[in-house]
């Protein structure tokens, strides 16, 4: 039973690989079918999801001298399975998205096997157990990530993919560096296995730090976020959405899994990556209100968003069981609903770009009358980021604040409050300058079908999720915080 | 199964009505104009069969879990059937006035959708079980007005959608802080289980009260309280049919519900009484009375002055509240419906004559009476029964605050009420003598700053017959108080269940 079960996670994790070769070498035309192809999947991972609940699949690859270990926890199966909605409905909305919006000669189909590499990687990070395979995925994601940047071919597109790709590769040094301390100081490079001999010594200390560096620059966390708004600038509009919603969120994943396997209880050192957190929500909202183009404002909102799960390590650690169980269920509530919103609300804006044709705020006047799906699309992404309800932010922020107050740490609550208002003070002032009635007339371009729907669809996902929390809450309950 | 069915049917109403008419096409004003009304009607329906269900003493619910401890409630009892009641059928006069206010004008499906959705976050406020979902669908409404201020895209028009959104979203965070702090103290709060908080010790008794007026806070922005009203007089810049609607049933009422679940279902009237918070609601419902009258006392165009009278009117809601004893229970909930027929009526008619005569400021009223008999008839029902003239609807709740004043051994309250009367006809009578003994354009004394002729009768048929149909049901509330589902007979029963054991 499990081995069936294992080799179709492990044909599902892989399926992406062939599909995107197979895209380069005939592109698909038709957005049916991409959601053909791919859309078994997600049923795949739904099947596996109450499997994974009962701890029983994991296992390990052999490669030689070096064995691999993976496990497929109730976390990773959901997280998959959020992946994978996210990349399809990416996909799909890349198909409509170069029928209109890119020249003929761009070279579109090398899109296809950068995503397939793309959701190998992820998935692989997800089901990891041991450093050296997540290394791996961190790696393959990195370069398909850098590479689907530098598609669009233009300069400043190249000049930030290129200096995206630079400070990666310091993030990977500073991490192999911390590997390589933990390998030498306890002899394993396996999950369980350094949970169960490593010590809050200096050695543990140290090359957290590093792990911890290396893998901050990567999920653009303040102040190591300089890289993340330029690459949005010029990516297309599909590559922009997966890169918002999951690859920034793989690198926090990997962060807070580690924290929790070998410093637990490094309260002080926790407390300093929260008020990163913290930071990252008031400068990234700042930035965001400030930013006068609309690509700008939802690539600085992905730095303050991120901010939000920075705080639950100051939550987790050395808090009550009840508070830490709190926090643990709000950040992946937080990181999927913000996942789905981010991904909806770079496409809605990729779509008034395009149908309008200009970057800036001030042009967006009169799209309310013009573009209102939309238009709405981006307000109802917005409510999740807003944390209105009843979007799994709300949701979230109702966990966060309960955990905050539980544990009598107030901080929190008023960088809760205060991200809060200034997401809203930004999305606002966007939906503000489309509501402007008298502006000059563009030319607005159609859009193909189907590219103002898979927002609209994702949309309502982040929106629906907080209403359902409990089911993905519940399975997350089972696993136990680490 | 029925149970479950008629909250999320009636819910549904709305909530699919916003959906479909977000998909018709701009043009497509016939569809929308039957659906909003299908609607509209089907909705009045169905409370009814849950108004007539529950007096039979059949229970209509539904419940899941969103969180571990922490549910989505949609239940109908008497008193939020009795605020559903309220909105769904001034929904229907407001959906046929705001059909006929907007003929003709641009980004009408963005207008009718988000009103729709608005009339479902009142409906989703007034079923609510809890407060978790409760805040849910006060925030939606909060979203759901902010396309309604901002309607007519001016910088006026976006100013004061801006402001509100300051005003209120910053509320809902309070309200938010509020209510989770009470859920890590308390646990999931149903509506009605007042026991919970009853049975707190006196150490956590600090807590309760910083809770308490945390809460009052956040409700208090939308209900207007001074001095959290500062958002109330500029929206008024919205459409006619949006003011009326804000007033008269959905923002402004939603905050005054929350302060009435809060006090009467949360934490119970011996439990506020006990802890001295109803002192306290009375004396700030009593400031923001007094300063809401002498404010719209200072007003010189017509809608501002309703504006201001809306704070003040409210608060007779929280005065009656603050009065511990049954009869302030009743004078406050029968005026949460009253008020509603009232300053509704009264909305309209401002609309009316700025549509049909081109009239802002209340010195080019004079002679209107004769120009438009309906309109200004309707508009001294309203403004009488705002006064407290027997037998208007106004003088009901008058009457029970007072006596519930003397129950509530708080008889500086009369004072209060005589004041603010007096200060009510102040800035009403003159409007009535304009209306009816000046003369004016219609006299052929001067002219009337833009008049048109919308209709056969005085104004356009669409604009005439709902102010009609407000002004005789506020007319009728009054006369016919004592029969069975009169707003005074359904509040009497809510206040006997929170008192009786």
């Amino acid at each position: 039973m499990s081995e069936a079960a294992s080799l179709l996670l492990w044909l599902t994790l892989a399926a992406p690989l062939p599909l995107g070769l197979l895209a380069l070498w005939k592109p698909p035309c038709q957005m049916r079918t991409v959601v053909l192809a791919t859309g078994a999947l997600p049923l795949v991972t739904l099947w596996l999801l109450p499997r994974a609940g009962e701890g029983a699949l994991h296992g390990s690859l052999a490669l030689g001298g070096l064995s691999l270990h993976w496990r497929l926890d109730a976390l990773a199966a959901l997280l998959l399975l959020l992946t994978q909605l996210v990349l399809l409905a990416s996909a799909a909305y890349a198909v409509g998205h170069r029928r209109a919006a890119l020249p003929a000669d761009a070279p579109h189909a090398r899109f296809w096997p950068l995503l397939g590499g793309l959701a190998f990687a992820l998935g692989v990070i997800w089901v990891a157990a041991d450093l050296l395979l997540l290394y791996a995925g961190l790696e393959l994601m990195g370069l398909c990530a850098v590479g689907m940047m530098l598609l669009p071919g233009k300069a400043e597109a190249i000049r930030a993919g290129l200096r995206y790709l630079l400070y990666a590769l310091v993030g990977s040094l500073a991490w192999l560096l911390g590997v390589a301390l933990l390998l030498g100081a306890w002899g394993t490079l396996e999950l369980s296995g350094l949970a169960a001999v490593a010590e809050p010594d200096a050695t543990t200390r140290i090359a957290m730090a590093l792990l911890a560096g290396g893998l901050l620059l990567k999920a653009a966390i303040f102040p190591l976020h300089g890289w993340l708004a330029p690459v949005h600038a010029s990516a297309w509009t599909p590559v922009s959405a997966v890169h918002g919603a999951l690859v920034v969120k793989a690198s926090f994943f990997i962060l807070i899994t580690l924290w929790r396997l070998l410093l637990p209880e490094a309260a002080g050192a926790a407390w300093a990556l929260g008020l990163l957190g913290a930071a990252a929500v008031l400068w990234g909202g700042l930035k965001a209100w400030r930013a006068d183009s609309l690509k700008q404002v939802v690539a600085w909102s992905t730095v303050g968003q991120l901010g939000y799960l920075m705080l639950a390590f100051p939550l987790l650690a050395g808090a009550a069981a009840s508070v830490a169980s709190l926090a643990w269920q709000a950040t992946w509530l937080q990181l999927a609903g913000h996942a789905l919103a981010k991904a909806a609300m770079f496409m809605a804006a990729g779509n008034l770009l395009f149908s309008t044709g200009a970057s800036r705020l001030v042009d967006l006047a009169g799209t309310s009358r013009r573009l209102p799906l939309s238009l709405m699309t981006f307000g109802v992404a917005a409510v999740t980021l807003m944390g209105l309800p009843p979007s799994a932010g709300f949701t979230a922020k109702w966990l966060l604040l309960q955990a905050s107050m539980e544990a009598g740490q107030w901080p929190w609550a008023v960088v809760l409050v205060l991200g809060t208002l200034l997401t809203a003070a930004y999305v606002f002032r966007v939906l503000r300058y489309s509501f402007v009635e008298e502006a000059p007339r563009h030319e607005f371009h159609p859009l193909p079908r189907g590219t103002d729907l898979t927002p609209l669809l994702l949309a309502l996902a982040a929106v629906g999720l907080g209403l359902v929390a409990e089911w993905p809450l519940s399975l997350l309950r089972q696993g136990g915080v680490p | 199964m029925s149970g479950a069915f008629f909250p999320v049917a009636t819910l549904a109403t709305s909530l699919l009505a916003a959906a479909i008419i977000f998909l018709l096409p701009e043009g497509a004003f016939r569809a929308r104009t039957g659906l909003n009304l299908a609607a509209a009607v089907l909705k009045i329906g169905l409370v009814a069969w849950m108004v007539r269900g529950l007096s039979q003493g059949h229970t209509y619910g539904v419940e899941f879990p969103v969180l571990e401890g922490l549910a989505f409630v949609l239940r109908a009892d008497p008193l939020g059937i009795m605020f559903a009641g309220l909105s769904s059928l001034l929904w229907l006069f407001t959906t046929i006035y705001a059909i006929g206010y907007l003929e003709g004008s641009p980004n009408r499906r963005r207008f009718f959708g988000f009103f729709s959705l608005c009339v479902a976050s009142t409906l989703g406020i007034s079923l609510a079980g809890n407060l978790f979902t409760f805040l849910i669908f006060y925030e939606l409404l909060t979203l759901s007005t902010y396309p309604l201020v901002a309607h007519r895209g001016t910088p006026k028009a976006l100013a004061a959608a801006t402001l509100y959104l300051r005003f209120t979203l910053t509320a809902g965070l309070v309200l938010m802080i509020g209510m989770v702090a009470l859920h890590a103290l308390a646990g999931d709060i149903r509506f009605g289980q007042r026991e919970i908080l009853a049975e707190f010790g006196a150490e956590q008794r600090g807590a309760l009260i910083a809770i308490f007026w945390v809460l009052i806070a956040g409700f208090g922005v939308k209900a207007g309280l001074v001095p959290l009203h500062g958002w109330l007089p500029r929206a008024m810049v919205a459409p006619a049919p949006v003011s009326a609607l804000l007033h008269a049933v959905a923002v402004v009422k939603a905050g005054a519900f929350g302060i009435v679940r809060l006090v009467y279902d949360v934490y119970g009237a011996e439990l506020s009484h006990a802890l001295g918070l109803l002192t306290g609601l009375a004396v700030i419902a009593t400031i923001t009375i007094l300063y809401g009258s002498l404010r719209a006392l200072a007003q010189v165009e017509l809608k501002p002055r309703l504006a201001f009278s809306t704070v003040s009117q409210v608060s007779y809601i929280v005065l009656g509240i603050g009065l511990f004893g049954p009869l302030g229970t009743i004078a406050a909930l029968s005026h949460l419906l009253h008020q509603g027929l009232m300053k509704i009526t009264l909305f309209f008619c401002a609309g009316n004559y700025a549509e049909e005569l081109g009239i802002h400021r209340i010195d080019e009223l004079d002679g209107a009476g004769r120009r438009m008999p309906l309109t200004s008839l309707a508009f001294t029902v309203g403004a009488l029964g705002m006064v407290g003239l027997p037998p208007l609807v106004g003088f009901l709740s008058k009457w029970y605050l007072g006596t519930g004043a003397v129950e509530a051994g708080m008889p500086w309250i009369i004072a209060v009420l005589v004041a603010s009367s007096l200060l009510n006809a102040a800035y009403f009578l003159p409007i009535l003598y304009r209306l009816w003994f000046r003369p004016g354009p219609a006299h052929g004394v001067g002219s009337w700053p833009e008049e048109r002729h919308l209709g056969r009768f005085e104004t356009h048929a669409w604009l005439l017959l709902p102010v009609i149909a407000t002004a005789v049901f506020s007319v009728m509330a009054g006369l016919l108080a004592g029969l069975p589902y009169s707003p005074l007979e359904w509040a009497t029963r809510v206040a006997s269940l929170e008192y009786l054991p």
